[in-house]
């Protein structure tokens, strides 16, 4: 092992504390007991009980919830399946261009994206509420589900697809039931990463809201022009909590499938 | 064991008998690349039959062909009398043992064997038997439950035949069967494929670049190169009477030796080499040519004396000796700076062996013992 020397030490610390310094603040005052949130006054949780009475944050919070599922779901299935055409298509007609287009909103300003779907969604007189947060979320998180599967698929031996369909399988069936199961973790990372996103946006949201569908940053965004409260202290340090143990659960997972899959290989080379 | 000539199974001497495959007049062209040219070939039922040659020669295009993975650019491809060009693989009673086995990581070594059993026809009660058949002809029972990562190379090979055979095609592809297997593991499983072949009465078509496994295990064996088949015989016959340089040259070793044939009744007269005698060769040749003359190093004696009554026989210092444990190759030079290679087997022990490096030898042959080639 390489000696921890102190230029090492150094970087670590200086590293975190920018990291994490401002999260660590935020949870420590959700826990104050003075309204100021800048001044200590004690410990206590009672912004937490105060936040579960606030019909507001909850309403948005289930917005969120909502908004992110149907979305991530939507980019999903969208994002798989264009990543199934670039990377298996083989070459046809505007290959460059349909993939140039499909990871462009990578790159797009946020702000040009919001405007634009607001511009498109009064073009079809649709109303804004929780459908047009959806179909906004869905249109930029696509293009990172199909970036996360094609990188997959992109090392996946083609011959097994071959075998499913050499045993009798249609196409599709080969896919479902081959593809599709062996690739499932890449699939579950982009729904994810699709999730967190959505859950994150503020921007496009805010173009693509109504009246009706707050969503938890916008909420956030906007109680906080009138001053930080507590209670948004509180939400924020549930919200870094959820986080950090899902983040924590699937690296756990993820270590002691490889882990088994080492150990499966090691016996099965010995006989 | 003896067998009379009609026990021998040599359907492609039989002019009543239909074959199973006929590619007739095949080409594939990838873009400007030609994979297989012009190709006619007939497969018969029960054949163990080798496609045998060097990478990039077609071999493995023309069994995706036969899988239905790859459309013949022009000709006919027909299985049992019909063409089968525009079938579907999956609808193809023709299945395929991949190189790399592509046996389904997600699924237990009885789920793989059971897929394509799932997706047929067949009764759903009727499929855990047939997949306990199979279990027990590749000897797999105590492994049913377990996933292919948690099995050794040899027995995912033997899951991968296994899955290929279940749904009892009329034939069976294996591309490279072996490739992935030690040398040892290789041999007993040649032997095992060579049993289960002719147990199930499948027709087996194997692509493989190891000439030793073709001949081991084929009926016949096509030599291919360039998207061409240079010939399609018997091992026996492809070892002994090659049609062509490059078939003498590809499988096994061979002293070829380049002259001009004075044909007579039978009989060819070659000159080689300024100073040396003729050699003379049975031949089916009739005119006068210029020829390679191949001849096999085990065919050739090697002895310290000049020998007698021998048609063939030449003068030459030994050069380099590789010994192989059972058999050792002399590399003899003749006095123009040729090498000839010459072969015996180490029926005595290494210290009793009569020649060592630079000792002059005589080598000597008969007129039957090598092949006059003109392609």
């Amino acid at each position: 092992m390489r000696r921890f020397s102190w230029f090492n030490a150094t970087s670590l610390t200086v590293g975190f504390v920018f990291l994490y310094l401002p999260m660590i603040i935020l949870v420590i005052y959700s826990f104050n007991e003075s309204r100021l949130v800048t001044v200590w006054a004690g410990f206590s949780t009672k912004w937490y009980a105060e936040l579960m009475q606030n019909t507001a944050f909850l309403d948005a919070a289930w917005v969120t919830v909502k908004v992110g599922f149907w979305s991530s779901t939507l980019a999903t299935i969208l994002g798989t399946m264009a990543a199934y055409v670039m990377v298996r298509g083989g070459r046809f007609f505007g290959r460059t261009l349909f993939s140039g287009m499909v990871y462009a909103p990578l790159v797009m300003p946020e702000v040009i994206t919001g405007l634009s779907l607001l511009l498109f969604f009064i073009a079809i007189d649709l109303d804004r509420g929780v459908l047009t947060i959806v179909l906004a979320h869905t249109t930029f998180s696509m293009c990172y589900v199909s970036v996360v599967v094609s990188s997959r698929l992109v090392s996946f031996d083609k011959s097994l697809e071959e075998a499913a369909l050499d045993l009798g399988c249609t196409p599709f069936d080969a896919f479902r039931s081959v593809t599709l199961p062996i690739i499932a973790p890449s699939v579950i990372a982009g729904w994810l990463l699709a999730f967190t996103l959505s859950l994150d946006d503020l921007v496009i949201a805010s173009f693509a809201s109504g009246p009706s569908s707050t969503t938890l940053p916008i909420k956030i965004f906007s109680a906080v022009r009138l001053g930080v409260t507590p209670e948004i202290n509180a939400l924020s340090t549930i919200m870094i909590g959820i986080v950090t143990v899902g983040v924590i659960t699937a690296s756990l997972v993820m270590k002691r499938n490889v882990a088994r899959q080492k150990a499966d290989e090691l016996r099965a080379a010995q006989g | 064991m003896a067998q009379s000539p009609q026990d021998v199974f040599a359907p492609w001497d039989d002019a009543t008998e239909k074959p199973l495959i006929r590619f007739r007049n095949v080409t594939k062209n990838f873009g400007d690349f030609t994979a297989i040219d012009d190709l006619t070939l007939d497969i018969y039922a029960k054949e163990f039959f080798a496609l045998l040659g060097p990478s990039g020669c077609g071999k493995t295009t023309l069994m995706r062909m036969l899988a239905g993975f790859e459309k013949p650019t022009t000709g006919t491809i027909e299985l049992d009398g019909k063409d089968i060009a525009n079938v579907p693989p999956n609808q193809r009673a023709v299945n395929m043992m991949f190189q790399s086995y592509a046996l389904f990581p997600h699924l237990s070594v009885y789920e793989n064997i059971a897929f394509g059993l799932k997706r047929s026809d067949m009764d759903k009660a009727d499929i855990p038997a047939r997949v306990d058949e199979m279990l027990r002809l590749t000897r797999l029972q105590k492994f049913a439950k377990r996933k292919p990562h948690q099995i050794s190379g040899g027995q995912r090979q033997r899951v991968a035949l296994a899955r290929s055979l279940a749904k009892a095609p009329k034939l069976l592809l294996l591309d490279e069967p072996l490739g992935a297997l030690d040398k040892k593991l290789r041999h007993e499983t040649q032997f095992e494929l060579m049993d289960i072949q002719e147990k199930t009465g499948t027709t087996f078509v194997i692509v493989t670049h190891d000439q030793e496994e073709a001949m081991t295990v084929a009926s016949r064996v096509a030599v291919m190169d360039a998207g061409v088949i240079v010939q399609v015989a018997t091992p026996d016959r492809i070892y002994e009477t090659p049609n062509s340089v490059y078939v003498a040259d590809f499988i096994g070793e061979v002293n070829l030796i380049e002259g001009h044939a004075a044909v007579d009744n039978g009989v060819a007269t070659i000159s080689w080499a300024e100073g040396q005698p003729p050699i003379t060769a049975k031949t089916d040749l009739t005119a006068d040519t210029q020829c390679t003359y191949a001849v096999r190093p085990e065919k050739i004696t090697i002895t310290q004396h000049e020998p007698q009554d021998r048609p063939n026989k030449i003068k030459g210092a030994v050069l380099d000796i590789a010994y192989l444990g059972n058999i050792s190759t002399y590399h003899v030079e003749l006095p123009d700076g040729k090498v000839i290679k010459a072969q015996t087997a180490n029926d005595r022990r290494i210290a009793r062996r009569s020649f060592t490096w630079e000792d002059t030898v005589w080598l000597s042959w008969t007129d039957t013992a090598g092949v006059v080639l003109t392609a």
